[in-house]
């Protein structure tokens, strides 16, 4: 297998983005990662799309082509991922597969996705259907809020999380939200503002959940002869990646505290990597609900299973903690758009990794200049960890 | 929504039809008043929702196996933002229960008061038909 390397990073601003169509949307990222690359859009021979909203939240049914032309990629070989909300991920597999097994020396991994040109009802009937659809939305109208819910009280229940606990998580993400400026969400917010925020599906509050957004994220990737050949002076390696999946039907799963997917995803791609978990700097977690980042904080190793409100409260995943996560604003300040969510993960560990965060104080100082992408789809049903060494 | 400048783009209706030929004894059960899972002839396995194809041996042959319904609840929430085909009804509860046989169910749970619905509590899986006449199950008061 050839070693990989991210060459060129872009991120469009995320959030309310209906002054752009889907296109345009992409092209926000694309056009930085191919500067910051220093390629032009013919130079790349494949494009992994991610995208989730198709023809139901935007009106292109099948966007590949239509981005690709639009961002002048016509001839380079095309492909649409689907791994629900881990689809940037897959399409960052897709891509690194596509060099790592020698078929090209350059690549795209692009994500990019349209929630707002429908009203919110239908992105939450959307949303909801995303589990299995016939069994557990037909009839229930499962919403994507209550399947996180589901887990949430499980876990309040077992092991003694409570609503402040996941608050703190809303606090802690607004905070470095408010510094970054791709962030939908710029705003600081307290724990009463969580805690006072409506119910939406209980224990979780409006505050809980991330906000629906708009927005791309591009990355560029190259074989290791390419990058030597363009010369590139901070490459950012792929260490290793580990994926898995877990049952469409949520009452087929063991238990509701945990997601097996993300703790298998997280302890292949060490594997791959040749790490612990404990090797790495900072890691970018999908935390589109509060409870999903604290259960991430356990499934992926970074505390015991059950531990996971204390690293919150002690305050040890902010900078100057024991692992900082989600400086970027996660999923729940920085906004979700469901396809671009890995590959905009990526992208804030790109430039965490090179020592480039636009604000000094956003920046995660490194020891081992490694860091880690976590991206679930759905509520475990799919999952994608991606570890990036410099 | 739009707020800026937009073309609306062309309305399709979807609303596919979803065969139910191999599982048509699960459905006629819940009009009868009986919840059904299906249990493989091949391995024995018991699943619910019930599946005509078994991934575990492979085999295409099942029974059907009408279930005692005693559940005890695993998780719930109360949803309150709806999403849109459902606009019209209150806020409901959705619940994952154990069944005695070992099998789970995620179904409504109804007729409980809100603050009495606890992790650990018991309750009953019953056939039931919507007034719009869908056959569907939930969990009720035991």
């Amino acid at each position: 297998m050839k070693k990989v390397a991210i060459i060129g990073a872009g991120n469009s601003k995320f959030g309310n983005r209906n002054d752009v169509n889907v296109s345009e949307l992409a092209f926000e990222s694309v056009k930085p990662s191919l500067e910051d690359a220093e390629l032009r859009a013919r130079d790349i021979e494949y494009l992994a799309l991610g995208t989730t909203g198709a023809g139901a939240l935007y009106e292109e049914i099948l966007p590949a082509v239509v981005v690709a032309e639009y961002c002048g990629f016509t001839e380079a070989g095309l492909i649409r991922c689907e791994a629900a909300c881990a689809s940037g991920s897959a399409a960052f597999f897709t891509a690194y597969s596509a060099i790592a097994s020698g078929k090209v020396d350059l690549a795209i991994a692009l994500g990019v996705e349209k929630m707002r040109q429908v009203d919110t009802s239908t992105t939450m009937e959307w949303m909801g259907r995303a589990g299995y659809y016939f069994w557990e939305f037909h009839n229930f109208g499962l919403t994507f809020p209550a399947y996180y819910a589901l887990y949430a009280n499980a876990h309040m229940a077992k092991y003694g999380t409570t609503e402040e606990d996941l608050a703190l998580v809303a606090v802690k993400n607004h905070k470095y939200g408010l510094k970054n400026p791709i962030a939908h969400l710029q705003k600081e917010i307290t724990l009463d503002d969580v805690m006072s925020s409506m119910v939406i599906a209980s224990p979780l509050k409006l505050l809980d959940c991330c906000p629906i957004t708009d927005g791309s994220a591009s990355l560029i990737l190259a074989s290791e002869e390419r990058v030597r050949d363009l010369g590139i002076d901070t490459p950012v390696w792929v260490a290793g990646i580990g994926y898995s999946s877990g049952t469409a039907n949520l009452s087929r799963r063991q238990d509701y505290v945990g997601l097996e997917a993300s703790v298998l995803a997280a302890r292949r791609a060490c594997r791959a990597a040749g790490i612990t978990i404990d090797h790495i700097d900072l890691a970018e977690v999908h935390d589109c609900f509060t409870i999903a980042e604290i259960i991430a904080y356990e499934d992926i190793g970074l505390c015991k299973k059950g531990e996971g409100a204390r690293l919150i409260r002690e305050g040890q995943t902010e900078i100057g903690g024991k692992i900082p996560v989600n400086i970027d604003g996660g999923l729940k300040a920085k906004g979700h758009p469901i396809g671009t969510t890995g590959c905009s993960m990526i992208y804030e560990l790109t430039k965490q990794l090179r020592e480039e965060a636009d604000e000094r104080s956003r920046q995660v100082p490194l020891r081992k200049y490694v860091g880690l992408a976590h991206n679930v789809g759905g509520t475990g049903h799919y999952c994608y960890v991606t570890i990036l060494k410099r | 929504m739009a707020s800026m400048p937009s073309i609306k783009s062309r309305e399709i209706r979807i609303a596919p039809e979803v065969p139910i030929n191999r599982t048509l004894r699960f459905w006629e059960g819940l009009d009868e008043g009986r919840v059904y899972a299906s249990k493989c002839k091949g391995c024995g396995q018991l699943r619910f929702p019930p599946v005509a194809d078994c991934p575990s041996c492979l085999s295409q042959e099942i029974e059907w196996v009408d279930i005692s319904g005693e559940a005890e609840i695993e998780t719930f929430t109360h949803v309150v933002a709806k999403p849109e085909s459902f606009k019209q009804d209150r806020a409901y509860t959705i619940a994952i229960g154990k069944l005695k046989e070992g099998v789970k169910v995620l179904a409504w749970l109804v007729g409980f008061k809100m603050t009495d619905v606890k992790i650990g509590m018991k309750a009953r899986l019953t056939a039931r038909t919507t007034p719009e006449g869908t056959s569907t199950y939930q969990f009720v008061p035991p």
